[in-house]
């Protein structure tokens, strides 16, 4: 296996304001995304060879992608899978470029979710005998979250507060970043006294809901350093599908597999030994509070039970040791579903070239995305891995 | 010797009481949750009833109620299911009237007798809706009752019956009515249940050549308290020959209240005493039985007796409105509206949904719920039996409460339940106090209603707090 590190590249990406965007369509988005990803790169649309659409429910073909912009008879593939869903189709792009079959490929993730009325998150489901409790995402990470404290012995309230800091944390990092559907600073207090959603987790431990579009214009290492000097590299690329959680007695509900298989499969391509160390920054699927908390350990960031620890010592902020969701992860976003992926990519080619701003780290040289989709005992989880080109 | 072999009951954990906001009554009735009806009370009481019975042996089962959740399809069979019976069952509802009840159970005698069946279920159930504030609903009571009939060790045996048929509208419902309708009290008092009552007792006595003091026990129908009592003055019973009609701890079970009370009356009854049952509604059944010297084998059952301490009073008649769907409400969600389950995939996963089998891998023994093809620990392909979890001890592994899921009853509480024989299922927790649920609280499971969508009633199983015989009001 050779792997895709160092093998392709990203030359261009554009990120669409994330909020209620009232008055754009999922196509409006695209545009949005793929202009701003064209001017980066300074390429055109005529110059993209085949494209890769991620979206869970806004559309159901490739075809959104060609009439939005008008794309040349190219091949145009829709990828749906779950919360990975962006990172997936940019997965898919990747291996194209790398197997040689194209040189210039897009990949753009797109979700249109406030034009349902509801404000939760309404995914339409195949037929069946509906006696599967109605389980939406907050009341299934609270299960994780009640066993969490039960296993390691933490009394509610310390929970709660490890829980908060970590909102807080990513709610002071969407303050920098103007693309952010929220840009409001939060208090612990706010956290641990607001209404509650699915017990133990309230209102500013869930992530919104959002609209919002993504792009990435990936390429050869080759034809990369022809365009410009500060194109990023991918370093490694995971994914893993896990579906034996809850038909197992002896899952703990506290550690997430797929996280923990897809890093290492990540973490092999990309050379990464020690990612505490290693790894400068991450963009992690922050759906609720709970999952930051587990998906820390799943990573190997901290070791199991620690992630609290961690948390109250400042690592993952932006002066800690391996800052996390620098730009206000799916906290201040919302999870446009189908382009969450390419969004946290965004972040991270923007910190490895030094262009983001209030937010800019000190050294960011090697970066991660990682997203979770499904619930606890069943998730599709995919990592990513990127470098500088230096 | 026909008769009674076993006999168990169900009466729901929430009661409408005197400390109950709005209720504005000093006595006590029970009333079933959000997600029970008369179908789920059924397999409740069935349950307690042949805790300890071969199910195989069951070769027949009739469930007689006034509010079937469908007009039109039978309850019997579903309940079948969920009781894990065999396939090969005669099954049959009796609806549409008051004494439903006693006619099942004569049914079910006469079968027996006739051995076209050995062994039958009878189940009776009711959950009847009268309007808000109105005396029949302050009056009613949820519940349902289960007897075993069959002809070998029997209990109770049959004794004796009398029936009158009376055409009368006195209380009568058409399809399309939410609630219970009456005419004058006075005329259905008068014409309607004591001219009715009587004739089918004193038609009883005469028959069987007994005078009213051979009886030791009559359960007798009325639909309150006042009207019970000077019924059986008339009749010429003494009060201590009449089983208590509980008025002020269960309420008027319908169909299922003059079988609750002879349920109750057969917890204590000893050898040699004869007991009646007289059942009312056009017209009236009465059913006479003496008592064996059979023991009572019912160690597990909680009986009439011990659901009726285990109860919890609800705080006020809101809550119990919004269960009864007589209080408009709206979340302002507007939350996509359920489609309508698939009729196909009902019925391919009986097993699974309803006889709440898992599967136990036949190379590695490990048990997984819903059953799988291929094992999730070994991998081995189709090699697995069935094991039935709806009877298995289990515990809450880990638990959320939703506060915005858009239930009755909020929160809902989604409970991870590992089963002690192995196994796991995801499942709603109901009859449940918040503050009192917590990782490894030992658990039952109790069949219930999940939602009615294009006219599908959808049963499905939830994790209940094991319920025991202490008041849970402390």
């Amino acid at each position: 296996m050779r792997g895709i590190k160092d093998r392709v590249a990203i030359v261009g990406m554009g990120c669409s304001n994330f909020g209620e965007r009232w008055d754009s369509s999922a196509s409006d988005l695209i545009v949005e995304a793929a202009y701003e990803a064209y001017e980066d790169a300074g390429l055109g649309g005529e110059d993209i060879q085949a494209a890769w659409l991620g979206t869970v429910s806004s559309f159901r073909t490739g075809q959104p992608l060609a009439e939005a912009l008008k794309l040349d008879y190219i091949p145009i593939t829709r990828v749906e899978n779950a919360c990975a869903t962006a990172t997936d189709a940019f997965r898919n792009a990747c291996y194209a470029v790398a197997a040689g079959i194209y040189d210039i490929v897009l990949a753009v993730g797109v979700e249109k979710l406030k034009d349902s009325g509801f404000s939760g998150l309404a995914i339409p489901e195949a037929p069946g005998s509906d006696v599967t409790p109605p389980t939406p995402p907050p009341s299934q990470f609270a299960m994780a979250a009640t066993r969490y404290f039960h296993q390691y012995g933490i009394p509610y309230d310390q929970g709660k507060l490890t829980l908060a800091e970590i909102a807080t944390k990513n709610h002071h990092n969407g303050t920098l970043n103007p693309k952010a559907h929220f840009q409001r600073e939060i208090t612990t207090d706010q956290v641990i006294n607001a209404p509650m959603i699915a017990w133990p987790l309230g209102l500013f431990d869930c992530c919104g809901v959002s609209d919002g579009a993504a792009a990435a214009i990936i390429t050869t290492p080759e034809i990369a350093r022809s365009l410009r000097k500060d194109y990023v590299l991918v370093k490694g690329l995971g994914l893993s599908v896990g579906a034996f959680g809850i038909l197992r007695d002896d899952w703990d509900f506290t550690h997430f597999p797929e996280t923990v298989r897809a890093s290492q499969s990540a973490y092999e391509e990309a050379g990464v030994i020690n990612p505490r160390q290693d790894i400068d920054m991450a963009m992690v699927h922050d759906c609720f509070t709970i999952t930051e908390l587990i998906i820390y350990e799943d990573l190997g960031f901290s070791g199991r039970g620690r992630g609290s620890e961690d948390v109250h010592n400042g690592s993952f902020t932006l002066e800690g040791d391996l800052p996390v969701n620098t730009d206000g992860g799916l906290k201040c976003f919302g999870h446009p579903v189908g382009a969450s992926g390419i969004r946290m990519i965004y972040e991270v080619y923007k910190q490895l070239q030094g262009k983001a701003e209030g937010r800019q780290l000190k050294k960011a040289d090697l970066g991660l995305t990682h997203n979770l989709g499904g619930r606890p005992g069943s998730f599709t989880c995919s990592v990513a891995i990127f470098g500088t080109a230096g | 010797m026909a008769g009674i072999i076993k006999f168990g009951a169900y009466i729901p954990k929430y009661r409408l009481g005197p400390e109950t906001l709005g209720w504005n009554s000093r006595s006590e009735r029970a009333v079933a949750n959000f997600d029970e009806d008369s179908l789920t009370m059924a397999v409740a009481a069935g349950l307690d009833c042949i805790d300890d019975i071969d199910r195989g042996k069951i070769d027949g089962l009739i469930f007689a109620s006034t509010t079937p959740p469908y007009a039109e399809k039978q309850s019997a069979s579903i309940i079948a299911e969920a009781l894990d019976l065999r396939q090969d069952l005669f099954t049959s509802d009796i609806t549409g009237v008051l004494k439903c009840g006693t006619s099942a159970l004569r049914s079910a005698l006469d079968s027996v007798i006739a051995g076209s069946c050995q062994l039958i279920l009878v189940l009776v159930s009711d959950s009847r809706q009268a309007p808000p504030r109105s005396d029949v609903e302050r009056n009613s009571g949820d519940g349902a009752v289960a007897f075993l009939i069959g002809t070998q060790n029997v209990i109770a045996e049959f004794d004796g019956f009398y029936a009158v048929s009376q055409n009368i509208l006195d209380n009568w419902r058409s399809s399309n009515d939410p609630f219970v309708r009456t005419w004058e009290d006075r005329f259905s008092t008068e014409e309607g249940l004591y001219r009715v009552l009587q004739a089918a007792i004193d038609g009883y006595l005469d028959k069987h050549g007994l005078k009213p003091s051979d009886i030791d026990k009559l359960a007798l129908y009325a639909p309150d308290y006042r009207r019970h009592s000077s019924l059986a003055k008339t009749l010429g019973f003494d009060t201590s020959q009449i089983e208590d009609p509980m008025f002020d701890s269960l309420g008027n079970t319908g169909a299922a209240f003059a079988l609750m009370m002879l349920a109750k009356t057969l917890e204590t009854c000893s050898e040699g005493q004869r007991v009646l049952v007289a059942a009312y509604g056009d017209g009236s059944d009465v059913l006479g039985f003496k008592v064996t010297n059979q023991p009572l084998h019912n160690e597990n059952s909680l009986l009439v007796s011990g659901y009726l301490c285990s109860k919890h009073v609800l705080e006020n008649y809101e809550t119990y409105a919004k269960w009864r769907d007589v209080w408009e409400m709206d979340d302002g969600s507007r939350r996509p509206t359920a489609n309508s389950p698939s009729a196909t995939a009902i019925w391919r996963e009986n097993e699974k949904n309803i006889r709440l089998y898992g599967s136990k891998c036949a190379a590695c023994n490990y048990i997984q719920y819903p059953a799988q093809k291929v094992c999730v620990n070994c991998q081995a392909i189709e090699g697995g039996s069935n094991i039935r979890l709806s009877d298995q001890p289990g515990y809450v592994f880990t638990y959320s409460m939703d506060y915005i899921a858009g239930t009755v009853d909020v929160p809902l509480v989604i409970t991870v339940v590992n089963f002690d024989c192995g196994g796991r299922l995801l499942c709603m927790m109901t009859d449940r106090e918040v503050e009192n649920i917590s990782i490894d609280m030992p658990i039952d499971m109790s069949f219930r209603k999940l939602r009615v969508v294009n006219g599908i009633h959808n049963y499905y199983w939830k994790s209940i707090p094991k319920r025991g015989l202490r008041d849970e009001r402390d």
